[in-house]
């Protein structure tokens, strides 16, 4: 019974190798799109239930005074609190952007980002370099930067040119670590604040803090915007991943949008391997007479049918998902500035397949319950 | 395949009062009417008519291919009209071997292969599927062409290869609906020749349906039918 499957599979090799094709880029760009919105979502992945983020109540764009500090540390609770302002900037033109973090090295910053791995030598390096920065790996890779380079950066959000001097490249435990970050003293930051435009000195983006226990984070979160309340600058203290989650949710209706594309390929595919094999059992009908002639029965041409289907679509599916692993290579390398993390994940490769063998079960339904129908008089009589 | 028992002379086949016919549309198109007819095990019948008689049908009804609308339709005391689907079908594979006008073979598979397919119904290892296969195909003479495949042969040693399938599973009744109607004289007479030999060595019933009196000359019984109704039968031997 396979054996005839198989023939059956490769009896029209270029009809078979077109829709196999057109199988695997349906599944290719299914499977790219998924993995898109994974990267979307690569921040909420590695968020730690134990860090929580305390911004301005009314917008991140407010910032928060650092004298916030000392009241967060002893709110009950706080294991430790690290602290960094969003520094934006481009790095040549407008087009090399990548995140650019002031934060306090000093303080236990990186000890409470564990993922965020740096040797020893290296982080001793940044933290005693005033103008010392760390870059990830990946952003490292992007620009040819080695450690000691002197790095120039156009500030936006504070204008003027800012000169670093890369005194540490880490990388990330995790594959949804983001290695494009670049990070340097919030300190350099606040002296130079301080002498051009000293009402933004002394002010943070928002505090990290660090709870023990996961638990803990929703009483801390309370008691952290309780002592804040009806102060000048209110906050809103979330964990990490809601944080992150705000942000995904102002782009919700392009990954909705991008979700929905990915089903319409793959609606598109099941409508093309549907006709493939609509056509294929179509001629073959008198076939199928005959071996009900022999003693088949319906359910031996639907194995056969739905058989067929399956292979196409599993070779196609197979395909689409072998070319994903160079495909988000190359899409990584080419947009790594937007998307740094693409986390090419076990869920997105099973559904991928998952779906191709759906495709190839839908598509055969028809066809096989045709089949299964067919009167043998009337199927020989069109083929007589 | 089996050795042949001595013919005997009871039915196989016993119609009675047989009706069939088809819709087209809004249209009933009577093909068959009270159509009555014995025949015996190790007959040789030849059922001839023009075309659109309803020779085809009654062959498939006989074959159990198709459902008549009325009547009485016993083969080897069984009662088609009352089988279902599944227990026709089980039937046809224990009981009936087809030939077709226009061979029908899989085209992508060889001669072994199309002749093994009604085996792989049955519950034989391959070796014994082999030896079945192996058997039929040297009794219709193609033995060193059983690896061809179908494109790769002639007309009369499709046909050919088409009677070793319909063989292969030992079966009562080899019901042949045109059989020679697709090939050359020479071609139609080997074929002939060997449903002749599977008649008369292997007292094998076989009904073959034909418009070619030479075809039915190799029949030891021949009964035509005229517009659905079977004309009287004058010639039993």
């Amino acid at each position: 019974m396979f054996k005839l499957i198989w023939r059956n599979t490769i009896r029209h090799p270029l009809r078979a190798s077109l829709t196999v094709a057109g199988m695997a880029v349906a599944v290719l760009a299914f499977a790219l799109l998924r993995t898109m919105v994974a990267a979307w979502y690569a921040g909420v992945e590695g968020a730690s239930p134990t860090r929580l983020v305390t911004r301005n109540a009314i917008s991140l764009i407010y910032p928060l005074p650092m004298a916030y500090l000392v009241k967060i540390q002893a709110v009950p609770g706080v294991e430790a609190v690290v602290y960094g302002n969003w520094f934006g900037g481009v790095y040549k033109d407008e087009k090399q952007f990548f995140p650019v973090f002031s934060v306090d090295p000093l303080r236990p910053y990186f000890a409470i980002y564990p993922e965020y791995l740096m040797p020893v030598d290296q982080k001793l390096a940044f933290f005693q370099d005033r103008r010392g920065a760390a870059a990830g790996r990946a952003l490292a890779n992007r620009y040819g930067w080695r450690l000691g380079d002197s790095i120039i950066l156009k500030g936006n959000i504070y204008p003027g040119e800012w000169q670093f001097i890369l005194r540490a490249i880490y990388t990330g435990a995790e594959s949804t670590t983001d290695e494009g970050r670049f990070y340097f003293h919030w300190e350099y930051l606040n002296e130079s604040l301080k002498k051009s435009a000293d009402s933004r000195a002394d002010q943070v983006s928002w505090f990290t803090i660090k709870v023990a226990r996961p638990e803990l984070a929703p009483q801390v979160a309370a008691a952290v915007d309780a002592t804040f309340k009806n102060s000048l600058a209110e906050t809103i203290t979330e964990t990490e991943k809601a944080f992150y989650l705000g942000f995904v949710s102002m782009t919700e209706t392009i990954l909705l949008a991008i979700q929905v594309v990915s089903w319409v390929v793959i609606g598109v595919i099941l409508v093309v391997l549907a006709n493939t094999m609509a056509m294929s059992a179509r001629e073959r009908l008198g076939e199928y007479a005959v071996l009900k002639t022999m003693g088949f029965k319906a359910p031996h041409l639907v194995v056969l049918i739905l058989g067929e289907s399956l292979l196409l679509a599993a070779a196609g599916g197979l395909v689409g998902l072998s070319l994903t692993f160079p495909a988000v290579f190359v899409f990584k390398s080419q947009l790594g500035q937007y998307f740094r993390v693409m986390p090419l994940t076990r869920e997105t490769l099973t559904l991928g397949l998952v779906v191709a063998l759906a495709v190839g079960l839908l598509a055969a339904l028809f066809p096989a319950w045709r089949a299964a129908r067919v009167s043998i008089a009337e199927a020989l009589r069109k083929v007589g | 395949m089996s050795e042949a028992p001595t013919p005997s002379a009871a039915a196989v086949v016993e119609i009675a009062h047989l009706y069939k016919s088809y819709r087209r549309g809004s249209q009933t198109l009577p093909v068959l009417q009270d159509i009555s007819l014995n025949i015996m095990a190790g007959e040789f019948l030849a059922l001839m008519g023009p075309s659109g008689s309803g020779k085809t049908t009654l062959l498939n009804l006989i074959a159990g291919l198709d459902r008549p609308d009325q009547g009485q339709l016993l083969v080897q005391g069984l009662d088609l009209t009352g089988l279902t689907e599944a227990q026709l079908a089980d039937w046809r594979a224990n009981n009936v071997g087809f030939v077709f006008q226009f061979y029908q073979l899989i085209p992508v598979l060889t001669g072994f292969e199309n002749v093994e397919l009604p085996l792989l119904l049955t519950n034989l290892s391959r070796r014994a599927r082999r030896e079945h296969v192996e058997l039929v195909l040297e009794l219709v003479g193609l033995s060193d062409r059983q690896h061809h495949y179908p494109a790769q042969l002639s007309g009369g040693q499709q046909q050919r290869v088409a009677i070793a399938r319909a063989l292969v599973t030992d079966p009562t009744l080899i019901a042949a609906d045109e059989p020679t109607g697709d090939l050359d004289r020479q071609s139609a007479g080997e074929v002939l020749d060997l449903l002749s030999r599977l008649n008369q060595e292997f007292h094998k019933t076989i009904i073959i349906v034909t418009h070619d009196p030479e075809a039915a000359a190799h029949a030891s019984h021949i009964r035509k039918l005229i517009k659905g109704q079977l004309l009287n039968d004058n010639n039993r031997q």
